[in-house]
């Protein structure tokens, strides 16, 4: 089954970084993006820009509106995703606390909705 | 020789859990299914039993009986043809007594139910509904909530189990024992419901404390190693062996200074008494233990003027460093004042009451009130034990508060 781990962040917090915090993280997410891969969890995964260059588009009444930054205004905004492959949500949450952002900021676990063929 | 109705309901108290976790399990994990096929062989019974007899094992009938519907359900619905392999293959074990020697399914029950990706009170929920067989009826009143909201709850959680796919598992060494803590937890605010009832006409309810009881020795033999399982369940039986001595025949609350003793049930407090010692024997040393110990020593006083306050103080002081919390430290607070005086007592209130963390919580001028009704300083007791009337919630609290303020008035 397949489960998008977010990856939530303060994006004021972590742009407040030293350049020595910033190269110790990235090479966290080296190790663990690498030991996902190799057990075979890891399908995607991506660090986003942050929410400054985000564009929210609707379309209401048939007119398009388009508006500068995200949906809604967060303490914590989105920073980038993995989508993984996991037994269950047990180990989806195995996974997910191993995420070296687990630990500043907090990873929401959703699991894919998955389109079965009807088996008659 | 006793009646179908009566063996049906003991056999429903007794043995529903066990039957409802066998059946998610071959039923791969679909709560729903498992209750209604569980809950047709009970109205088979209830229909059967009058004219054939009742089955030497019933609980053994219950489940073969609810094990076919099972069978029936999957080919009806012609799901995958290795499950109904599956159930056949599980049912040498569940004939007869034989199938009450594998307690794993109570278990994973026990820990899916308590998966702490649910809501607290779906969890409450659930372990009430699949492992005591409670209605939803039941437990809706059980906490003040409507049926449709209670029904609604139970959904939403098996929709979670479902789409999320919290797997009908017991958990890998590593999170056992984090996952062993949720489940203490759930089980702990079962009984806490019913023991301190937060709201509502009765202070007690004697019945979710006797289904916290049930579930809290479930868990003991089903894990059977683990000290703070054992701490849980000798809180619980210490608590409880006090429940006839603490409402008064009008309903009213008793504290335990004027409870009478020999109402308390001797049988459950030697019970809990010997938890705790097993579980000081496997080295607890946790929040629960903390919590029995102080149960412990209210139980060994013979009178009140014989409980050992200077331990209990001690007690409390190391549960603030556990668990802090402005209900700890007024507990931690009341026991320093009876140890080393209202004056010591009373200067540990007014910390709380100036960090402003029990602003709504009643029982924090219900202390005051106490302490500066000791020291003689009658006018502040007074407004204290008025303040704490205007925030109480349960009406036998209410009943007993206005008893002491009436008395102080009339001194």
């Amino acid at each position: 089954m397949k489960y998008l781990l977010m990856i939530y962040e303060n994006e004021k917090a972590a742009e407040a970084l030293s350049e020595a915090d910033v190269q110790r993280v990235m090479g966290e997410y080296g190790t663990f993006e690498q030991a996902i891969r190799q057990s075979g969890h890891f399908i995607s995964g991506e660090e986003l820009e942050p929410t400054a260059a985000a564009t929210t588009v609707r379309i209401r009444d048939g007119k398009r509106l388009t508006t500068d930054g995200p949906f809604a205004e967060t303490r914590e905004q989105l920073g980038g995703f993995f989508l993984v492959e996991a037994r269950d949500l047990d180990e989806a949450i195995g996974i997910a606390s191993r995420i070296p952002s687990a630990r500043s900021g907090s990873i929401e676990v959703r699991p894919v909705r998955e389109f079965t063929m009807p088996q008659d | 020789m006793m009646d179908t109705p009566s063996i049906l309901e003991r056999a429903h108290r007794e043995d529903y859990g066990r039957i409802v976790a066998t059946l998610i399990r071959v039923l791969d994990g679909d709560f729903g299914a498992a209750e209604e096929v569980v809950q047709d062989a009970f109205a088979a019974a209830l229909n059967q039993w009058p004219r054939e007899g009742v089955p030497r094992e019933p609980a053994g009938w219950l489940m073969r009986v609810a094990r076919n519907k099972a069978v029936d359900l999957m080919r009806r619905s012609a799901r995958l043809e290795a499950r109904v392999g599956a159930l056949e293959a599980a049912a040498p074990s569940v004939d007869g007594a034989e199938w009450q020697t594998f307690p794993d399914d109570s278990l994973r029950l026990l820990f899916t139910c308590c998966h702490p990706a649910l809501s607290p009170e779906a969890q409450v929920a659930l372990a009430l509904r699949c492992l005591c067989g409670l209605t939803t009826e039941e437990i809706a009143r059980a906490f003040l909530v409507s049926p449709a909201t209670l029904a609604q709850r139970l959904v939403r959680a098996q929709r979670k189990i479902r789409t999320a796919r919290i797997p009908y598992v017991i958990p890998e060494p590593e999170a056992l024992a984090e996952r062993t803590e949720g489940v203490l937890h759930t089980l702990y605010l079962v009984f806490s419901e019913g023991y301190a009832a937060t709201d509502g006409p009765a202070l007690l309810r004697v019945d979710l404390c006797e289904e916290a009881l049930r579930l809290a020795r479930l868990a003991r033999s089903l894990l059977p190693g683990d000290a703070e399982v054992a701490s849980l369940r000798a809180l619980m039986l210490l608590h409880h062996s006090r429940r006839r001595a603490r409402v008064a025949a009008d309903g009213g609350l008793v504290l335990l200074d004027r409870q009478d003793r020999s109402l308390w049930d001797g049988a459950q407090r030697d019970e809990g008494l010997a938890e705790l010692e097993a579980a000081l024997a496997m080295g607890a040393r946790g929040p629960y233990t903390v919590q029995a110990a102080i149960a412990a020593l209210h139980a060994q006083a013979p009178r009140a003027e014989d409980t050992d306050w200077a331990q209990i103080a001690a007690l409390y002081a190391r549960l603030v460093v556990l668990t802090p919390g402005p209900v700890v430290a007024l507990n931690h607070a009341a026991a320093v004042a009876m140890a080393r005086g209202p004056e010591h007592g009373l200067s540990l209130v007014d910390d709380l009451e100036a960090s402003g963390r029990l602003a709504d919580y009643h029982l924090l001028p219900a202390a005051r009130a106490d302490l500066l009704r000791r020291l003689g300083r009658k006018d502040e007791a007074v407004s204290a034990y008025r303040r704490a009337l205007a925030t109480v919630r349960t009406a036998p609290e209410r009943r007993f508060l206005e008893a002491r303020l009436r008395e102080l008035l009339a001194e």
